[in-house]
């Protein structure tokens, strides 16, 4: 019989389900985030009208670079104050 | 369940010496342990380099220092007395009063002189007692085991589980772990880093256990996790290079003396196969990011195309036949000193110039190759690495051109008109955005390139490595020292 050591972190990843899908985004709060990378904006701004067409309130985000997981307290604002969040990569 | 929670080993009852031959208070003592067998018949002597002494005495034979690492034998000679198992007395280094009290026999050793200190036992030797700690504590191993069915493959069952590269790995035993962790002086438990991109945290003992699978010999542990240790700096920015679209993957340039003391490679074929050292450490980092940290290909690595290089990427660079400082001296790491330095690097480029016998020609000829790097549009977004061959190398010592003047003469041919960058230029898309508009740009920002010193010596070949995202907002190069 072999024995053998375990190589990898041994963690288990925690199971999180998916939030509710809002029937309307009329009135939540909407978070785009930009990851920074070039002409992401352009196709956030276009979100972000067609969002305000639907009434949603639009906060924009972005993140210091592209390169990077987004800073702990950039996850933790989005977070608190959004209740959807659409994130863009683009180029 | 430890499976080998070392069962600390019993002595015999009777007296017990443990001594070395390399030290004179053993010397020294040899009559007396002779006469105490033949007065007691219960000696029993543990010797620690030399079975074969004290002659005469059928020592045990204790090199590997088990016995002296569990009585926690700390000078020799050490004389015990052991009643039921039990350790009931001790005395260090040769006093007769001691011995006699402790052995019950009076006029022990007349010749001698009254007392004499011992020596070291070689289990507290510094160089030794992690090591010997690590591998006779038992308990000291963490991580969780996994019992194999009787069945199943040792090697199958590891692609299985998905902890492989896509090559065989080698079995992760708890023996061969341990004598892994022999390699450093570093205990087990010791957190190297959060590694990305789950930022899991590793430990010695985990890094071990991926240098094994990696194929490593115990000897390039230091060098494994000094490349961990780099990789996980928000400076090298292991993170981004893994998701990133891009080829690129950590390539591990090794200086100073470990290169030749653990046999690595900086000649023929320097980049290519052949080399256990070169090839395994490079494996060990990236295994390393995928078990540890979870960045595997198609989930957090999103490379368009990946690299051989992804598989592994280490080499040694040649300092004993450069013109130049070695690449470590040049980022700050004292001359003499073993270090590792990571760049976030694709696949390799060969620049051929078999005609270039004068300096200004040749750096001429490494600007015009540098220039299409990635893009010939395209300048400041990427770093490079140029690996020169010895014989490319010899044309600037002979002229007397330091690295540094070497580097300024590639920059100055870099300057590149802004009429050749601009998107659209000569019927080109790409290219550089407005806002950088100036009459000239360079290609490499300042630092973005690196001369390293490698190759066969056969050949007017040098190679690009070339870069990822450079800069604070990418990946910068990094330098860190190999501990042992």
């Amino acid at each position: 019989m072999t024995i053998l050591l375990d190589p990898t972190s041994e963690r288990t990843v925690a199971g999180r389900a998916l939030a509710a899908r809002p029937p309307s985004l009329k009135g939540k709060v909407v978070g785009l985030l930009d990851i920074s990378k070039p002409r992401g904006d352009v196709f956030l701004d276009r979100i972000a009208e067609r969002l305000a067409g639907e009434g949603a309130k639009v906060l924009r985000f972005a993140k210091p670079t592209y390169t990077k997981p987004a800073p702990v307290d950039l996850r933790h604002e989005i977070a608190s104050r959004c209740e959807v969040l659409i994130e863009a990569l683009a180029d | 369940m430890p499976a080998s929670a070392a069962k600390k080993p019993s002595l015999p009852d009777g007296l017990v010496a443990v001594v070395k031959r390399d030290c004179p208070t053993c010397a020294l003592v040899e009559p007396v342990l002779r006469e105490l067998q033949e007065a007691s018949g219960r000696l029993t002597v543990y010797t620690q380099d030399d079975p074969s002494f004290p002659a005469g005495l059928r020592a045990v034979d204790d090199r590997e220092l088990e016995m002296s690492w569990h009585h926690a034998i700390e000078t020799v000679p050490t004389l015990l007395r052991i009643e039921r198992g039990a350790e009931v007395g001790r005395t260090v280094g040769w006093n007769r009063k001691d011995w006699e009290a402790l052995t019950r026999v009076s006029g022990l050793g007349p010749s001698l002189p009254p007392h004499r200190p011992g020596c070291g036992s070689m289990s507290v030797d510094p160089d030794k007692a992690d090591a010997l700690a690590a591998r006779f504590s038992g308990g000291k191993i963490r991580s969780r085991r996994i019992e194999l069915a009787s069945l199943e493959d040792e090697v199958e069952s590891l692609f299985d589980r998905g902890w492989t590269d896509g090559l065989p790995v080698v079995p992760p035993t708890e023996a061969r772990v341990r004598r892994m962790l022999e390699g450093t002086r570093r205990a087990p438990d010791e957190i190297v880093d959060a590694v990305p991109p789950d930022l899991a945290p590793a430990s010695v003992e985990k890094v071990a256990i991926n240098a094994v699978l990696a194929g490593c010999k115990p000897e390039y542990l230091p060098v494994v996790l000094a490349a961990v240790e780099a990789a996980c700096t928000d400076q090298f920015n292991m993170h981004g290079v893994l998701a990133t679209t891009m080829p690129v993957g950590p390539v591990i340039v090794v200086n100073g003396p470990i290169r030749r003391a653990i046999g690595m490679n900086s000649g023929v074929n320097v980049l290519g196969q052949g080399n256990r050292a070169n090839l395994t450490i490079g494996r060990a980092l990236q295994l390393v990011i995928r078990n540890v940290g979870g960045g595997r290909p198609g989930e957090v690595d999103r490379a368009t195309h990946g690299s051989p290089g992804k598989l592994s990427f280490c080499f040694a660079e040649d300092e004993e036949g450069s013109p130049w400082e070695p690449l470590s001296v040049e980022r700050g790491v004292p001359a003499g000193a073993s270090a590792v330095t990571l760049f976030s690097g694709e696949g390799t480029r060969c620049v051929i110039d078999q005609k270039s016998r004068t300096p200004d020609s040749l750096a001429s000829t490494f600007a015009a190759n540098l220039r299409a790097l990635h893009h010939p549009k395209l300048v400041l977004a990427f770093d490079a690495m140029l690996v020169i061959g010895p014989e490319h190398a010899r044309v600037f010592r002979d002229a007397g051109w330091t690295k540094a003047r070497l580097l300024a003469e590639i920059e100055a041919r870099l300057q590149i008109p802004w009429a050749d960058l601009a998107r659209g230029a000569h019927g080109i898309a790409e290219g550089m955005p407005e806002h950088f508009r100036s009459e000239t740009l360079p290609k490499f920002r300042p630092g973005g390139l690196l001369l390293v010193h490698a190759g066969g010596t056969a050949g007017l070949f040098s190679e690009i490595i070339g870069g990822w995202q450079s800069g604070p907002g990418g990946s910068q190069p990094t330098t860190r020292e190999v501990r042992p």
